[in-house]
C-alpha cells in the first residue's frame, strides 16, 4: 500500500515537474524543476529495486549535470525574453507531433503486454541474496570490462572536448613565469649607484 | 500492486514531454538540452522498470552506460553554447546556419 503510494507521489511530481521544465519562463526555475525532476526519477527507480540507479542518478545528475546547466545560465547573460518569442506559433506542431508520438507509445505498450515476444533468456539473472550493487559490480567488472572502458574514454573525450572548446588565450594578461623568476640573478635585478651630494636620485 | 505498466506509462508521458519541450523552446537551446536530459531519463526508467520486472541486471548496467553518455553529452553541448555565446552574444539558433566553418 504504501509502496503504491510512493509511486504515485513520485510519479505526480516527475511528471509534474518535466512539465515545469519545458514550460517555465525562467530558464533558472528550469534547472530547479529539472533537478526535482531527477530526485522524484530517482526515488521512482529506488521503488523498482535498482538501488544503486537511483543513487548515480542522484550524484551524476543532480550533483554535476544540473549543476553545470545552473552554471550556464547563470554565466551567460542572455535575454530571455527574446528566446520565448516563438513559444506560441511552435506549440500545435509540438502538440501535433507530441499526441502522436504518445499515441505511438500507448500502442506499443498495448502490443507489448498482448504478447507475443518471445524474450530471450535472461542474460543476467537477479540473485536474491546478494544486493544489488555487488551484483551490478560483479557483471561490470567481468562481462562488461570492455563496455565499461568504453564508457570510461566516451568521458575522457567529452572532458577534453569541452576543454578544448572553452579555452581560449587571452593576450594582454600577465601571467608568472616560474622559469624565468628563477632565472634571475642579483646582478641583472639590483644596481648600486653612488649619487653625488644634492643630485638625489633619479627615477 | 505496481505492474510494469504503471512505469511505462510514466516513462511515456516523460518522453512525451521531452519532445514537446524540444518543439515550442525552439529558439533557446539551453531548454531544449535539458528536455534531451528529460527523454534520456524516461528511457532509463524504461530500462530500469523491464530490469526489475524481467529479473535481468543488464538493463540496469545498460542504464549506466545511457547515464554516461548523457552526461558527456551536456558537457559538449553546454561547452558548444559557450562558445556560440561567446561569438554571438545571443543563444538563439534560429541563426546558427549562418556559421561558416
Amino acid at each position: 500500500m504504501i509502496q503504491l503510494f510512493a509511486f504515485y507521489l513520485f510519479a505526480t511530481l516527475v511528471i509534474a515537474s518535466a512539465a515545469m521544465v519545458i514550460f517555465a519562463r525562467n530558464p533558472v526555475h528550469s534547472v530547479m524543476w529539472l533537478i526535482l525532476a531527477f530526485f522524484n526519477a530517482a526515488g521512482l527507480m529506488l521503488l523498482a529495486g535498482a538501488e544503486f540507479i537511483a543513487m548515480l542518478l542522484v550524484i551524476v545528475y543532480v550533483g554535476a549535470v544540473a549543476v553545470l546547466f545552473l552554471f550556464v545560465v547563470m554565466m551567460l547573460d542572455i535575454d530571455f525574453a527574446e528566446l520565448r518569442a516563438g513559444f506560441v506559433r511552435y506549440l500545435p506542431l509540438g502538440a501535433l507531433v507530441a499526441i502522436i508520438l504518445a499515441a505511438e507509445l500507448v500502442f506499443a505498450v498495448g502490443a507489448w503486454s498482448a504478447g507475443g515476444v518471445d524474450l530471450a533468456a535472461r542474460a543476467a539473472p537477479v540473485v536474491s541474496d546478494k544486493s544489488n550493487i555487488q551484483q551490478i559490480g560483479e557483471l561490470l567488472y567481468t562481462r562488461y570490462i570492455f563496455l565499461f572502458e568504453a564508457a570510461g574514454i566516451v568521458l575522457l573525450v567529452a572532458m577534453i572536448g569541452a576543454i578544448v572548446l572553452t579555452h581560449r588565450q587571452r593576450g594582454g594578461v600577465r601571467t608568472q613565469n616560474i622559469s624565468h623568476q628563477n632565472q634571475r640573478r642579483p646582478q641583472d635585478a639590483t644596481r648600486l649607484v653612488d649619487p653625488g651630494v644634492g643630485q638625489g636620485m633619479e627615477l | 500492486m505496481i505492474s510494469v505498466g504503471h512505469y511505462l506509462a510514466v516513462s511515456a508521458v516523460l518522453f512525451t514531454l521531452g519532445v514537446l519541450g524540444i518543439f515550442i523552446n525552439r529558439k533557446n537551446i539551453i531548454v531544449i538540452l535539458m528536455s534531451i536530459e528529460l527523454i534520456l531519463l524516461a528511457v532509463n526508467i524504461n530500462l530500469v522498470a523491464f530490469s526489475a520486472v524481467l529479473g535481468d541486471l543488464v538493463g540496469q548496467v545498460f542504464a549506466m552506460f545511457v547515464l554516461t553518455v548523457a552526461a558527456g553529452e551536456a558537457a559538449i553541448g553546454l561547452a558548444i553554447l559557450v562558445i556560440y555565446f561567446r561569438g554571438r552574444g545571443t543563444i538563439a539558433v534560429d541563426d546558427a546556419n549562418r556559421m561558416k566553418g
